[in-house]
């Protein structure tokens, strides 16, 4: 009997509430969200939850995906574009796990997206959101430390500070050096730090389709972007933005115009660029493009693609 | 006559209309719970004049200044500030922003330690271009033509204007803070001790630098100092201020050379002489 009784309520405490979060966190985390999409690029303060993961491994984008995740979601999970790194799958599985959703890594298949530092290469559309995961949302931090300074700085639109920056690098490198995490203006009102992405994906951000919400966990703000809003990426007159170009495809699908990660092969100076995004360089390799170090191998359209998870 | 009319005959015959105060202070009073910081100031600025505040340490200068400056809230009185559209504002009724984009336009200040007043992990040319961008100006080329005109004008060179303000002297910091708040052509600017803590020869040479751009610009400058010298050499009128209060105002020279009131007298007489 006692060993009966003991059992019970370890059967409980075996159970999550859906997706983790208590029902009322979440309305929390629902109301900062509903705030932030009626202030485009305004940094909502919430009351951040621990979550079983360490602070700068996503916290706050795993927040905002519990809150707003339903039973009927398809959830896609990437690190630096790729489905298939340690932290995008362990998300994944988290979601798999504690709201029983369907996963996938087909872009085009996902209702919520949770990405760190990427936005994908194929156009989201109407419908999908992207939530990013946030280490350090303000984009003035660097340049006045004092917490207080930087809200009135928000408050009054003094943003004269971020193109101090943007001076800056010009005066030492000749032109603008910062290549991720690049400020940008949001519907004409706030400045914002679209996350450590690379500036590549900044022109992404502007009239997308999909809804952006953006989650940091330990700084515990919440923003959003909501569909078809302007996102101007800050410059000057005679030094416009520019995205990152690259003078080679990529290695494996023969992909221009995409982002590039550089892999090295050897220790002989051999390196190859291969897209960041894992989705599409498969779905290229699946539709027959063939990059300059795919070699003999098999097309990868040839082998079976599975979405299975690995078990927890 | 209408008094437009009158104006206008004035200026027919050559005299100048009459200008009113640019700066207007009214019993401003700062107290520190049951300390006096400053007490019942009144005086007013008028544009292009340069007004000493001058007093020993304690005597509630730099509280005045700040005060005035709209960087410490005083308990009560007010401060009239005459906007470039010649309408008259008090600066604590107006809305922060519009305060603030004051400060950093039509107004300056220049700090005793320029640590304080600059950015220390920029280059020079960004310090003095700073409040360009601030007011909307977004050409890289023209930002940077402009910081190097004013840096030719407080005498530093073209080839240090990407260099950061720690490699500089003393003296050139203090200089690269004047230009960095000249830049926007303040009417107004506010010193506190800006000669402190530089040596004699590098003194000298920045009262000379500040006593040209202030009658070159026409600036309008309320200086705090200890160092009657430079009160002197910079102020047309002085305040001397003793416990919170003033004791006396007048003409520089006539202060210097003739003082009234006891304290006044003392202080003039503890001048060094060399």
């Amino acid at each position: 009997m006692i060993a009966h009784a003991a059992d019970a309520p370890a059967q409980n405490l075996a159970s999550y509430n859906f997706a983790y979060l208590d029902e009322q966190t979440k309305r929390m985390i629902r109301r900062a969200i509903l705030k932030g999409i009626a202030i485009p690029g305004y940094q909502v303060p919430f009351a951040s939850r621990e979550m079983p993961m360490p602070y700068g491994w996503g916290t706050g984008g795993v927040q905002v995906t519990a809150a707003i995740i339903g039973r009927d979601d398809v959830l896609k999970v990437i690190d630096q574009g790729a489905d298939d790194t340690t932290n995008a799958v362990s998300i994944r599985a988290f979601f798999a796990k504690t709201a029983g959703v369907a996963t996938t890594t087909t872009t085009p298949d996902a209702t919520i997206i949770q990405t760190r530092h990427r936005i994908p290469e194929t156009p989201l559309h109407a419908g999908q959101v992207l939530v990013y995961q946030v280490p350090i949302p303000e984009p003035l931090r660097f340049l006045e430390p004092r917490e207080t300074e930087t809200r009135k700085m928000h408050a009054l639109e003094e943003y004269g500070l971020m193109h101090v920056k943007l001076y800056e690098d010009i005066a030492r490198n000749g032109r603008i050096a910062t290549t991720y995490a690049y400020p940008v203006k949001v519907e004409g009102r706030y400045v914002m730090d679209p996350s450590p992405t690379p500036k590549f994906d900044n022109p992404k951000m502007h009239m997308s389709e999909a809804l952006q919400l953006f989650g940091a966990g330990r700084e515990k703000r919440i923003y959003a972007i909501p569909p078809h809003t302007e996102v101007v990426s800050l410059d000057f007159e005679d030094h416009p933005f520019e995205i990152q170009h690259f003078d080679e495809p990529c290695a494996l699908c023969g992909a221009e115009q995409v982002y590039l990660d550089e892999v090295v092969l050897d220790d002989k100076g051999g390196r190859m660029f291969v897209c960041s995004d894992t989705h599409h360089c498969e779905s290229r390799r699946a539709e027959g493009h063939r990059g300059a170090l795919l070699g003999d191998e098999p097309a990868f359209g040839d082998q079976p693609l599975t979405d299975k998870e690995p078990a927890l | 006559m209408t008094p437009s009319a009158t104006l206008e005959a004035l200026a027919k015959a050559g005299i100048p209309a009459p200008v009113k105060p640019l700066l207007t202070v009214e019993n401003l009073t700062r107290v520190y719970g049951k300390r006096i910081g400053c007490a019942d100031v009144s005086f007013d600025l008028w544009p292009g004049e340069v007004l000493a505040i001058v007093g020993e340490s304690g005597s509630g200068k730099t509280t005045l200044l700040n005060c005035i400056s709209s960087r410490l809230t005083p308990t009560c009185g007010t401060v009239h500030y005459r906007m470039r559209d010649g309408v008259s504002a008090d600066i604590y009724k107006m809305a922060e922003a519009e305060r603030r984009y004051l400060m950093r336009t039509d107004w300056g200040f220049v700090h005793q330690n320029p640590i304080d007043g600059l950015r220390m992990t920029v280059s020079a040319g960004a310090n003095v271009g700073e409040r360009l961008m601030a007011v909307g100006n977004r050409h890289y080329g023209n930002i940077r033509g402009a910081a190097i005109e004013w840096l030719a004008r407080v005498e530093i060179d073209e080839d240090r204007v990407d260099d950061q303000p720690r490699t500089f002297s003393g003296g050139m910091r203090q200089r690269l803070q004047i230009a960095r708040n000249l830049v926007t052509e303040p009417r107004l600017v506010f010193m506190d001790e800006p000669t402190g803590g530089l040596d004699v020869s590098v003194q000298a040479r920045l009262l000379d630098l500040l006593r040209g751009l202030v009658s070159d610009l026409g600036l309008a400058v309320v200086v705090v100092t200890h160092d009657l010298a430079v009160a002197r050499l910079l102020s047309d009128r002085m305040i001397v201020m003793k416990e919170g209060r003033v004791i006396e105002a007048g003409l520089t020279d006539r202060v210097l050379d003739d003082p009234r009131a006891p304290y006044t007298q003392l202080l003039v007489s503890s001048i060094l002489q060399v």
